[in-house]
């Protein structure tokens, strides 16, 4: 099951840059092949860099509060491309926000305290298709 | 001038005699008076060089540290608000949190501010915004701190230009800006410009508080992002000192006397969880800071050599999980700051995991605070842990494991420690190494090496914690913006354009200080990005190389 292509992505003007770097090293330990955006993408940016790097999953990873302005514009300008790359959102998401990211087409949101264990296993949930837990 | 025959306590005790002592018992809870310092009457004394066990004689006996709560969110006015509630709560200082937008020199307008504009602070486009941020509060007699960085002369340009309209001379202006662009490239990544023509803006920063504000700090030098980062303590402390080397040998490369500037350069570390270890970094701090700054700049004023330092509980040390535990964290910090002897704190609040934080939560942290300053009477002695075999042998070796960065970092720079930080940051060494340390953690996490309560151990109870979190809505965006084009529909727009093609083209000259020009932007309202791209243009602009 290795070799799948994961682009994590910070999107937006957040700098915290420690929580993408850590996801990226666990999951390229675990047998992904991992790009990384670097900061200040926007949504569209994402987009293409999925596209053309050909990854199975986005991550996109924040902090600032944000993800609800800017993940669900990272889902639908992935969904413009004509293509059907699942965005997992890693960060400070709080519980009540969870429903209405679900709803705009997040496949998963990663909290934290999250594992190493956990974050490889909701990774490949996404990539199997199945549908969004917690 | 200090007696040089004297012993270290015959000074000691002179420099006691004339502090002022601040109005207290200083016994313990059942009576027993209290010395103000202990130790051999040969050995280190706090105020005396190299200052290991505190810049001053009397320390907390004088005056007690600042309380500074970090506080900004939406719009100018919200904040202004939440500064008055925190001078009626008894908070000593202000300390102003720029959402990112501003802190990346955008205006509110912006399509990438899009989201963001009041999230993580308060959104100041023009001198408007400043006008209300601060509007009713006494500025010769509060200070400030203002955290900002790429643009912090442009802010601070607008501080002068709103102080001096509501009739406080820049003279009288007491306060901090952080202003510490290379910690940005290393860690936080709030940057703009690429490294070498922000440290420009920085020079001209500090050249020109040192002639005309005797009370402000030019630079705060940050370890606080290098550590949440993902440093280790010795990494914060060693990478930080690197950068105030840096920023001096700037400085005086400019032509100003190291004295001239010195005294107005303070330090902002991080207080962790680890509690000894915390201590010994403050400890060693001081006395690193004195004796590069004696015997390597030359400096003859002790208040060149005194590290000063404001210290803020560790925001990553905060659980998600079981939030109201993060008080106790917060608290352990906070004691560990105190008895490190700084200047200056904030503590974090419980919720800051999840959101920033209610106002509810904020007071907590500020009553932690209250609690230690009035309640344990731990500030009674200075340095109460100077002495221990256990505190004074850490703060050795973490002095000796700093000296060995110092050493690979001059080398970078062929002696040059603002040529070896520079170095460093353009070729991703600070970066690389911060970003081991961040993983090495998360390893040790994850395989049980190190508990975190609530997280990898004692997680009953996880699920039926829920407290009340801090929404903070798109409406003030909307204001924000609308705020922002009211101001561009009221002012002198001829006034803008002249003033912004006169600052451009001082920018292309690296001799002129930018500072006076900045601040007759300022006072034309022009905004923050139209300043930020006006100097962009002549500038260029920093891409980071993404490397994992």
């Amino acid at each position: 099951m290795s070799g799948e292509r994961i682009l994590v992505a910070k999107v937006g003007l957040d700098g915290h840059d420690r929580g993408v770097k850590v996801v990226a090293r666990i999951l390229r330990d675990a047998g992904f092949e991992v790009v990384y955006t670097g900061l200040f993408q926007t949504p569209e940016t994402v987009a293409a860099a999925a596209v053309d790097e050909d990854v199975d999953a986005i991550g996109l990873s924040m902090l600032s509060g944000a993800h609800m302005t800017l993940a669900p514009l990272v889902v639908q300008a992935v969904r413009a491309r004509g293509v059907d790359i699942p965005v997992i959102v890693g960060g400070t998401v709080p519980d009540h926000d969870l429903q209405e990211l679900s709803d705009a087409g997040v496949a998963a949101v990663l909290t934290p305290g999250a594992t190493a264990e956990k974050i490889v296993a909701e990774v490949r949930r996404v990539l199997d298709g199945a549908p969004m837990t917690s | 001038m200090e007696n040089e025959s004297a012993t270290p306590r015959q000074r000691y005790d002179e420099a006691m005699a004339a502090s002022s002592m601040r109005d207290a018992q200083f016994t313990t809870m059942s009576g027993i008076p209290l010395e103000s310092v202990y130790g051999p009457d040969d050995g280190d004394f706090p105020g005396q060089y190299p200052y290991t066990r505190g810049p001053y004689a009397s320390m907390y006996r004088s005056k007690p540290w600042t309380m500074r709560m970090f506080a900004g969110f939406g719009t100018a006015e919200d904040t202004n608000w939440r500064f008055k509630e925190i001078i009626r709560a008894g908070g000593g200082g202000l300390s102003t949190a720029f959402d990112m937008p501003t802190l990346l020199g955008l205006d509110s307008d912006d399509p990438m501010a899009l989201g963001e504009v009041g999230r993580c602070g308060v959104a100041v486009d023009t001198l408007a915004d400043m006008e209300d941020l601060y509007r009713d509060i006494d500025l010769g007699e509060v200070t400030t701190s203002m955290t900002i960085n790429s643009p912090a002369a442009v802010i601070l340009s607008m501080y002068i230009a709103q102080a001096e309209k509501a009739g406080v001379p820049r003279s009288r202006l007491g306060g901090t800006l952080q202003n510490d662009i290379l910690k940005e490239y290393q860690a936080q990544k709030e940057f703009v410009f690429p490294p070498r023509q922000s440290m420009r803006l920085v020079r001209d920063s500090i050249a020109f508080t040192a002639a005309e504000m005797p009370r402000w700090h030019s630079v705060s030098i940050s370890g606080y992002h290098i550590r949440e980062a993902g440093s280790t303590a010795v990494e914060e402390l060693a990478f930080t000192l690197a950068n105030g080397f840096a920023y001096v040998e700037l400085a005086l490369q400019a032509g100003l006397p190291i004295d001239a500037f010195a005294p107005r350069l303070s330090f902002f570390f991080n207080a962790h969880i680890d509690f000894f270890e915390e201590i010994a970094k403050y400890r060693a701090a001081r006395r690193i800071w004195a004796r590069w700054m004696k015997d390597r700049y030359g400096a003859t004023d002790p208040r060149s050599m005194q590290c000063r330092f404001h210290a803020q509980t560790a925001g990553v040390s905060l659980t998600a999980q079981q939030p109201e535990i993060n008080i106790a964290r917060t608290a352990i910090e906070a004691m560990a700051a105190v008895l490190g002897g700084t200047q200056s704190l904030h503590t974090n609040s419980m919720d800051e995991a999840l959101a920033l934080p209610t106002e509810k939560a904020a007071r907590i942290a500020l009553r932690t605070q209250q609690v230690i300053a009035h309640e344990t009477n731990v500030a009674h002695v200075a340095d109460p842990l100077g002495g221990s075999h256990f505190v004074e042998a850490l703060t050795d070796e973490v002095e000796r494991q700093a000296e060995e960065i110092f050493a690979k970092i001059a080398e970078f720079g062929d002696g040059s420690m603002l040529e070896g930080t520079i170095r460093g940051i353009e070729e991703n060494w600070f970066q690389g190494r911060i970003a081991d340390s961040a993983f090495e953690l998360e390893r040790a996490l994850n395989d049980g090496r190190r508990i975190t309560v609530g997280v990898n151990a004692f997680t009953e109870g996880n699920e039926e914690d829920q407290i009340p979190l801090l929404r903070i809505t798109n409406e003030d965006e909307q204001r924000q913006r609308k705020r922002l084009a009211d101001v561009r529909g009221r002012r002198d727009q001829a006034a803008v354009d002249a003033v912004l093609a006169e600052l451009a083209t001082q920018a292309t000259d690296p001799e002129i200080n930018l500072m006076p020009t900045l601040i007759a932007a300022a006072e034309a309202y022009a905004s923050v990005g139209e300043i930020m791209s006006t100097l962009g243009g002549v500038f260029g602009r920093h891409v980071e190389v993404p490397t994992i």
